[in-house]
């Protein structure tokens, strides 16, 4: 009761925050951390409940922003529909490469070298191919405020777009948690020869997270990809980003509901208290992650979220567990 | 196409092939003994070209001679952080190994960024462009140099390895680290030491690699995700593999680069590395228990 209560609280200021703030610059911050939340849940199902680690997920976020933007570049298909294909298209690219990696049992550092050796492939294939851009990449034509598009004059509606977004992926991930496929997962990230030996199939349990871990980070990408109408290679598919993807939900706590929403906060409030700095150094805010993450290995190996719960904050956890 | 074309791009495939041997092997070394995958080893590689780079532009030092310089403050710095970032975390899980080489590259390639800004810088040498007949062909003196200081710089590993009493512990402990300390082998030296050296070797190919490429806080970036390629096809921890590994690697980019335009001669390789990394993840020459 006490948690929903604090969720519907936390709603109500989220949805209010642009009536009561009419800065364009905190609603933008805004909007980038329900966007970072966004793909870091998408994250999240793979990387933290299943517990496969992939180190490419720009992958997804990439094939999303590329498949939305060119459907509306070429075929003059409305974002709103392109951004589900390309949710599709990057399930697909998920499927093949989650039943290569998972039937050879490849796991660990092996299987995170695979996504990011995939998602290289896939930057350097962009940056070749003109027909997508080549290496200068696209730019969404603006049409002025066209909801129907995908694109508005104010920006306050793109918030409201990827605070829905953001709603219904954790949502949905609640409910994964305490359905039988996140069961499977959790064993399966635990101890796979025991959640094997119990019957579970690892395989394909694997192969569900990856599907709907590429769907939602397809999805963020496609979001993206409108809000700055704008995706190059390096963007859609670079290391860096792959970075960026994993680097919340890590830092707030793999495999919880509120990590990767707590990281994306902590992180977003970190980036705007140095932005000073930032402006005049570039690079100096990616150091800072360097350092976060490093420091966060070794004194928070569970995350924010794994340190309240071994607090006395988790008391109500291990009541109920 | 002429054979003195394809033969040339072959020679210069394999002297290219040696760097990414020897940026291998740094890499190899570390995973055999402590089992970590280093993400930061490109990073080492790009502060060892600034420095050589700085000391050739402010102190007129030849980059070579610059190894003198380089080469154990490499070796102080890889001990020094094997010691501060990776020791805390050998026995934990292997994500987080993986995060804390993750985190150290962003720290350091921004580091650099922040310092040195982002333009490419290139050194210019006397000898830049300097060639030298080989038969029907000609090779590029530096890419020549660069090889051979490759091979000179694994060899002296090879026998380090097989004939010191130092090399033997190393050994050891990457065979059964819990064994090797009840021998009374000092592990955590060992390990900061095969940290050291593996350091050195990255930035012994840095420095090598200085007269005829570029620097820029995001080089080592392409060096190491070739290496990772380069070390996952030999197998990782295996010595002789990173050789083969890299040797191959050189030739396939190189050869590639003839028939296909700019970087999509990369997608070969890395579509060799997938390949590697679903049938045979142990890689080519890789041990039959890894």
């Amino acid at each position: 009761m006490r948690r929903t209560a604090a969720g519907l609280g936390l709603l109500v200021a989220a949805a209010a925050a642009p009536l009561l703030v009419r800065s364009e610059y905190v609603i933008g911050t805004l909007t980038l951390m329900c966007f970072f939340a966004f793909v870091g849940q998408g994250w999240n199902i793979l990387g933290g409940y299943a517990g496969q680690f992939s180190f490419g997920h720009a992958l997804f976020f990439g094939i999303g922003a590329y498949t939305s933007s060119l459907c509306f570049l070429k075929a003059g298909l409305t974002p709103w529909v392109g951004m589900w294909l390309g949710a599709a298209a990057a399930v697909l690219v998920g499927l093949v490469t989650g039943h290569l990696s998972f039937r050879y049992g490849l796991r660990g550092a092996y299987f995170a070298l695979v996504m990011l050796a995939v998602a290289e492939i896939f930057r350097v294939a962009a940056t070749n191919w003109d027909y997508v851009g080549g290496s200068f990449g696209i730019l969404v034509p603006l049409q002025g405020h066209a909801p129907r598009l995908f694109q508005f004059g104010d920006k306050r509606h793109f918030y409201y777009v990827i605070l829905a977004m953001l709603l219904a992926v954790t949502w949905g991930v609640a409910r994964l948690e305490r359905s039988r496929l996140g069961y499977q997962m959790i064993a399966i990230r635990e101890n796979e020869a025991a959640a094997d030996a119990l019957g579970i199939d690892p395989y394909r349990v694997k192969l569900a997270a990856m599907a709907l871990s590429a769907a939602i980070t397809a999805l963020g990408g496609a979001f993206y990809a409108q809000y700055f109408s704008y995706v190059d290679p390096t963007i859609g598919f670079g290391p860096g980003n792959s970075i960026e993807i994993l680097l919340r939900p890590i830092i707030g706590g793999a495999g919880t509901l509120w990590g990767p929403l707590l990281g994306a906060v902590l992180l977003g409030l970190l980036g705007e208290s140095t932005r000073g700095l930032v402006r005049s150094y570039a690079g100096l805010h990616l150091m800072l992650y360097g350092v976060i993450l490093m420091g966060a290995v070794v004194f928070l190996p569970r995350g924010v979220m794994g340190a309240l719960r071994s607090l006395g904050g988790g008391a109500g956890e291990r009541a109920r567990a | 196409m002429s054979a003195e074309v394809i033969l040339s791009s072959l020679a210069n495939g394999v002297m290219l092939g040696g760097l990414y041997a020897l940026v291998a092997l740094g890499l190899t070394l570390i995973f055999g003994v402590m089992k970590v995958i280093n993400f930061a080893h490109g990073s080492l590689m790009m502060l060892s070209m600034y420095a050589s780079f700085w000391l050739a532009t402010r102190a007129g030092l030849d980059p070579y001679l610059s190894l003198l310089v380089t080469l154990p403050a490499a070796f102080g710095v890889g001990y020094a952080i094997q010691r501060a970032v990776i020791a805390p975390v050998l026995r934990a899980p292997e994500h987080n190994q993986l995060l804390m080489t993750l985190g150290l590259a962003l720290f350091l390639d921004n580091l650099a960024l922040v310092v040195f800004r982002a333009d490419p810088r290139t050194l210019l040498v006397a000898y830049s462009q300097t060639t030298v007949p080989l038969g029907s062909i000609r090779l590029n003196l530096p890419r020549l140099l660069a090889f051979a200081g490759a091979l000179v710089i694994s060899g002296l590993l090879w026998l380090f390895l097989k004939r010191t009493a130092l090399g033997r512990a190393l050994r050891a402990s990457a065979e059964e680290r819990d064994g090797a300390a009840l021998c009374g082998i000092p592990v955590g030296r060992v390990h900061a030491t095969a940290f050291g050296i593996g350091t050195a070797c990255v930035a012994a190919a840095g420095a090598m690699a200085l007269p005829f490429f570029y620097v820029s806080p995001e080089v080592g970036n392409t060096f190491v995700i070739t290496a990772f390629v380069v070390v996952v096809l030999g197998g990782l921890g295996s010595f002789p593999g990173a050789l083969v590994g890299g040797l191959l690697v050189g030739v396939v980019e190189s050869l590639g680069g003839l028939y296909v335009h700019g970087s999509l001669a990369q997608i070969g390789i890395f579509g060799l590395f997938v390949a590697v990394l679903l049938i045979r993840p142990a890689g080519l020459l890789g041990a039959r228990h890894a």
